[in-house]
């Protein structure tokens, strides 16, 4: 999947974070979005994503007539886990919802490192495991395009080392990966968009 | 000028200047002229003196629907059109409609408490118009609730939409109720035959209240984007305040 | 997609049993209600019969508010939200879902239980099927009203207040033809018919622009 990103504006809260942003993305690349809190990294996400309208310019699909939001994964501040479901429960329905195709949900909680929790109601779980919840909703539907925002939030070392494992292995099947962050994450060969706040870099 | 120029504020800005003191001065006139007319006609048989009332209420009956039809214009304007001045208008179109809804409600009432001896009645015009002001309350409330401007335009054009569909349903449903429970209903006075002595005067008095409307609605909007203005220069105040 | 619409309503319906405060606190404000309206109007029971119908439709709209704003305010909270926006199934199409779930948990009881709590108001057996039946024709609009009012308000502080403010003067149609077809049955002035077929259409009416307006909302309207 191809995606295009043209003369993007973003407005929040009455000021222009950013204005006139264009980048292209194609299969296997990687694009970090990187700046301080409240520069506009979340709402630059959320715009590819389908969740904001632009003010101004627009997010194209270059190579199919589904949008945007049909084709990503997002994963937000929030980790979107129903606490009163178990962890099970909670993957099976991003499975239907997102389309599936992708891994089975003991597999996918398993290559998370929280195999052994699928029957566990999910509000008593950690913030890190919430996240790896998370995470592992990336794997059990198929979409080509990864939007992450602070991925590694709460994530201990391991899980970030298998975040990245993730992100290399979707990468290496074709797919793209946009991931804010303001923090240094190590993924290879990515572009960086800075963010500053006050116009676009 | 196409209606695209006016989406510069500036633009309508001076545009507005020149408008307002015409529509103001149009309603002066006409409304002076329609209330001399009608007070000049013969007083009603039935209700004396207090029929004149209608000259004023039954304006305000006309133009609370219409600026809820504009509101629903607008509406799609900010929607459909993606206008940039459309929620503006729809806000203005709100607030002054309520207005005129709320003024339509108390000379009713005051008409018919001399005439027929109560406050309100229930009957289905009145009532009509009541439920008409519940709607607009609902759409200025979603207007204060959300304090982003862009978001609240989106989110009270979609409930203006949703109430303009339903506004024929309730006319229906009010009306369909009214005959069930009071088989023999009230004659009001402007029913289907207004005596032409009558007409004249309201028709006059009804576009002196349209030219007041317009007035009205002018500036609500002059005073909604300069509200506006002052709310970003506030926020971009904040923010050098804090680097 | 009908996979998807099966799987939106369980997983509401599930979260619905399994979290507190949603039919049980609907049934008893409802309860409530028809308990306080004869401390006012005094233990008349040819009179509460008379009002009983009217009472009974009030209480069960009324008790419907209570929860009719948490149905997109729940998913807004933890970030479920975004998650339903990404579905390749129309955001409509899981709006009509969660609204079903939302009726069957909170909506559906009021049903059940008013002819009972018509039974204390002196209401007659007639009268007790026809206001079961105008409700479970009714019920679900009032459902499908409170998908927009939700939708608009999702996230806002005290969206509940805000959101009975804009469901019940659209909600005014329900309770005349609902309330009329209830005393048809039993005076017979009018037949039932007329105004059950329009409480009806009604019904049929906001099933269909209640998801188009809540999904339009949002799309639209939030941050």
């Amino acid at each position: 999947m191809r995606l295009a990103v043209e003369g993007l504006t973003c407005i929040r809260g009455g000021r222009k974070l950013f204005r006139g942003l264009s980048f292209g993305l194609g299969q296997g690349e990687a694009i970090v979005v990187t700046g301080p809190n409240g520069a506009g990294k979340t709402s630059l996400l959320r715009l590819v994503a389908g969740l904001l309208t632009p003010a101004e310019g627009r997010v194209v699909v270059e190579d199919s007539v589904q949008m945007a939001n049909e084709l990503s994964h997002f994963v937000g501040h929030l980790d979107a886990v129903k606490g009163a479901l178990t962890v099970g429960e909670n993957l099976d329905f991003g499975r239907t919802l997102l389309g599936g195709g992708g891994i089975e949900t003991d597999a996918a909680l398993k290559k998370l490192g929280i195999g052994s929790l699928a029957d566990v109601p999910a509000q008593i779980l950690s913030a890190g495991q919430r996240r790896r919840l998370a995470l592992a909703r990336l794997l059990v539907a198929t979409r080509p395009l990864w939007l992450l925002d602070e991925p590694s939030t709460a994530l201990d070392s391991e899980g970030q080392r298998t975040l990245i494992q993730l992100i290399v292995e979707h990468r290496a099947s074709g797919g793209s990966v946009i991931a804010a962050t303001h923090m240094a994450l190590d993924i290879s060969g990515a572009r960086e968009i800075v963010l500053t706040g006050e116009g676009v870099d | 000028m196409p209606l695209i120029d006016l989406a510069n504020p500036r633009r309508f800005q001076q545009l507005a200047r020149i408008l307002i003191p015409m529509f103001a001065l149009a309603a002066a006139i006409l409304i002076g002229v329609g209330l001399v007319m009608g007070f000049r006609a013969p007083a009603d048989y039935q209700q004396g003196e207090m029929v004149r009332v209608m000259y004023i209420h039954v304006p305000f009956a006309w133009l609370s629907l219409g600026a809820y039809t504009m509101m629903a214009i607008a509406a799609l304007g900010t929607l459909v059109w993606r206008h940039p001045l459309a929620d503006v208008a729809g806000k203005a179109a709100a607030q002054i409609g309520m207005a005129f809804c709320f003024l339509c409600l108390i000379t009713g009432s005051l008409w018919g408490r001399p005439t027929w001896g109560t406050y309100w009645d229930w009957d289905p015009r009145l009532t009509s118009v009541l439920v008409l002001f519940l709607l607009y309350l609902g759409v200025l409330a979603l207007w204060r609730a959300i304090e982003d401007p862009n978001r609240a335009g989106r989110a009270a054009a979609i409930l203006a939409l949703v109430g303009f569909v339903n506004v024929p349903i309730v006319k229906f449903s009010v009306d369909w109720w009214t005959s069930i429970h009071q088989p023999t209903s009230v004659m009001r006075l402007d029913g289907p035959t207004i005596h032409p002595s009558m007409l004249t005067p309201l028709l006059i008095s009804a576009a002196g209240f349209l030219a007041l409307f317009l007035t009205l609605h002018l500036a609500a909007m002059r005073n909604e984007l300069l509200r506006r203005r002052v709310r970003t220069l506030r926020i971009l105040a904040a923010a050098k305040a804090k680097a | 997609m009908i996979t998807t619409f099966r799987a939106v309503t369980a997983r509401d319906l599930k979260l619905a049993l399994r979290v507190g405060g949603g039919a049980g606190v609907g049934v008893i404000f409802f309860l409530a209600i028809v308990t306080i309206i004869p401390f006012a109007v005094g233990p008349d029971l040819p009179l509460l019969a008379r009002i009983g119908t009217a009472v009974l439709w009030i209480g069960a709209l009324l008790a419907s508010l209570l929860g009719l704003d948490r149905i997109f305010a729940s998913d807004q909270d933890d970030g479920s939200l975004d998650l339903l926006l990404l579905s390749h199934a129309p955001l409509e199409l899981i709006a009509v879902a969660k609204a079903v779930a939302h009726w069957i948990a909170t909506g559906l009881p009021l049903v059940i239980i008013a002819p009972v709590l018509g039974l204390m108001l002196g209401v007659e057996p007639r009268a007790l099927a026809a206001v079961s039946l105008t409700l479970l024709v009714g019920t679900p609009a009032v459902t499908f009203i409170g998908l927009i009012a939700s939708a608009l308000s999702v996230a806002l502080p005290r969206g509940g207040l805000l959101s009975a403010v804009l469901i019940l003067p659209l909600a005014i149609p329900l309770l005349i033809f609902g309330v009329a077809a209830t005393n048809a049955a039993v005076v017979g002035e009018i037949p039932f018919g007329t105004p059950f077929r329009l409480l009806c259409a009604i019904t049929l009416f906001f099933l269909v622009l209640g998801p188009v307006a809540a999904a339009a909302a949002l799309r639209h309207v939030r941050e």
